[in-house]
């Protein structure tokens, strides 16, 4: 379709997208507005039940967890497809830094400063996910993305050797298996696939929620892995990788 | 309360379409993590610290970064 | 006033689909569909809202408190993540497409094929 018919199609569609969309709002219940059965019921069974002060990691990784092993399969999927795309090409090789790699002694002094503090948070904030807002999907990424804090700093050649693929990889299958083996062991000794089976401990406390911390450092460290391994990727394609011939112009 | 949603509500709005509307992609990298950081206002505003969280770590750091990345590997010789 | 939140999320939706529509750069599009999907999230948090209430995490509330719906906020939570590492998949596609044809305007990539 050439640019000129996609705005026209884009035209006459948004229109009628944007008065059905208007109707579909009014009739929603107005914003604000007290009536939320499901969530009425997600916070009844988390705190009396379960003991999970947080109520979102308890949707998450206990009451919807079925969902949550969905999303991490995506995640694993994803990885695993930008993985292969990235894959250097026989024509590339590596060469060295482009531009010398100057970087600024305040700006490799901050790195360096706020690196041990942010993988400090990042933990922190897994840990913590059962009691306050947090959990293994934010941390993951809050940890992940400190790591990278040593490319900041100028240090890329430290940070590849310390970022090995292949062991990263293997840590983001083990995890993304831990969760299923989670439900398995659910179904073994408790109803169901993923039944919350183990003490669901006090309330408050870090170890409480039952299967929900373990759940939610298998996710934490399964999305501190998928995304060191992409950026990895992302820098390896940006920083190292040069093809050997100039661009192919067909 | 109200009010400061509102007002976020709109700093979203105006961020979103001037992302949209900036056609460089080196410079829309720029304006998409300042959407983010719009988006985790509004998530804080209406309650929901784990989404704000969230979207800070991704939507202000993960993603402009990649895109950032990805610029450099193809407009990188030209 | 209280459908405005909702009209919003709206506004986003359209407003990175016309960015898709016109956009003459791959990186370009995929930045555009991130607009697109943040619709989304802005509408699940909009219906999810409970006017006065807190956010649903009883650490410094005792339970019981009003607070605002805590299943739209896994829901969104979650996407966000892997609406990242969706985002990364597609770059790789960008970048292996100009690995392979030297650009990346679709209209260009449409003038290659024919």
């Amino acid at each position: 379709m050439s640019p000129r018919w996609r705005l026209v199609l884009f035209v006459v569609v948004a229109p009628a997208f944007a008065v059905l969309f208007f109707l579909a709002a009014r009739g929603l219940p107005s914003f604000g507005a007290d009536i939320h059965p499901y969530g009425d019921r997600a916070v009844a069974v988390a705190a009396r039940q379960r003991a999970t002060a947080n109520v979102v990691s308890s949707v998450n990784f206990d009451q919807r967890a079925v969902d949550t092993l969905g999303e991490e399969f995506i995640l694993f999927g994803s990885v695993i497809g930008t993985l292969m795309l990235l894959r250097a090409a026989p024509e590339e090789r590596e060469v060295g830094r482009r531009g010398a790699g100057r970087v600024l002694p305040t700006t490799r002094l901050a790195g360096y400063l706020l690196l041990p503090v942010t993988v400090l948070v990042g933990l922190y904030v897994i840990a913590h996910g059962q009691l306050s807002p947090g959990g293994g999907f934010q941390g993951g990424v809050v940890l992940a993305t400190g790591w990278h804090l040593l490319y900041v700093a100028g240090r890329y050649a430290a940070l590849r050797r310390a970022t090995p693929p292949t062991l990263l990889e293997v840590v983001e299958s083990v995890s993304a298996a831990a969760f299923a083996a989670v439900g398995l062991a659910g179904l073994v000794v408790g109803g169901g696939f993923l039944a919350n089976v183990l003490p669901t401990g006090t309330f408050g406390e870090l170890l409480s929620g039952g299967t929900v911390p373990v759940l939610n450092a298998a996710v934490g460290v399964a999305v501190t892995a998928a995304v060191v391994l992409l950026l990895a990727a992302f820098l390896e394609q940006a920083v190292v990788l040069r093809r050997t011939d100039g661009p192919d112009q067909r | 309360m109200m009010l400061l949603i509102f007002l976020a509500l709109g700093l979203v709005a105006v961020a979103g379409t001037v992302v949209v509307l900036t056609r460089e992609p080196a410079r829309q990298a720029i304006t998409l993590s300042v959407f983010g950081l719009t988006l985790s206002i509004l998530f804080v505003t209406v309650q929901a610290p784990d989404v704000a969280l969230s979207q800070l770590a991704i939507g202000t750091a993960v993603v402009p970064l990649m895109i950032m990345l990805t610029i450099q590997k193809v407009d990188g010789r030209r | 006033m209280t459908v405005l939140p909702y009209l919003v999320s709206g506004w986003l939706f359209l407003v990175g689909c016309y960015g898709l529509v016109t956009s003459r750069n791959l990186v370009h599009t995929v930045a555009c569909l991130t607009v697109t999907q943040s619709a989304t999230y802005v509408l699940l948090l909009a219906v999810g809202f409970r006017a006065g209430a807190t956010a649903p995490v009883f650490s410094d509330v005792p339970v019981g408190s009003r607070v605002v719906d805590p299943v739209v906020q896994a829901l969104s939570l979650t996407d966000i993540v892997v609406s990242a590492t969706i985002t990364a998949l597609l770059l790789a596609l960008t970048i292996q497409i100009y690995k392979r044809h030297g650009t990346v305007n679709p209209d260009e990539l449409r003038a290659l094929r024919d």
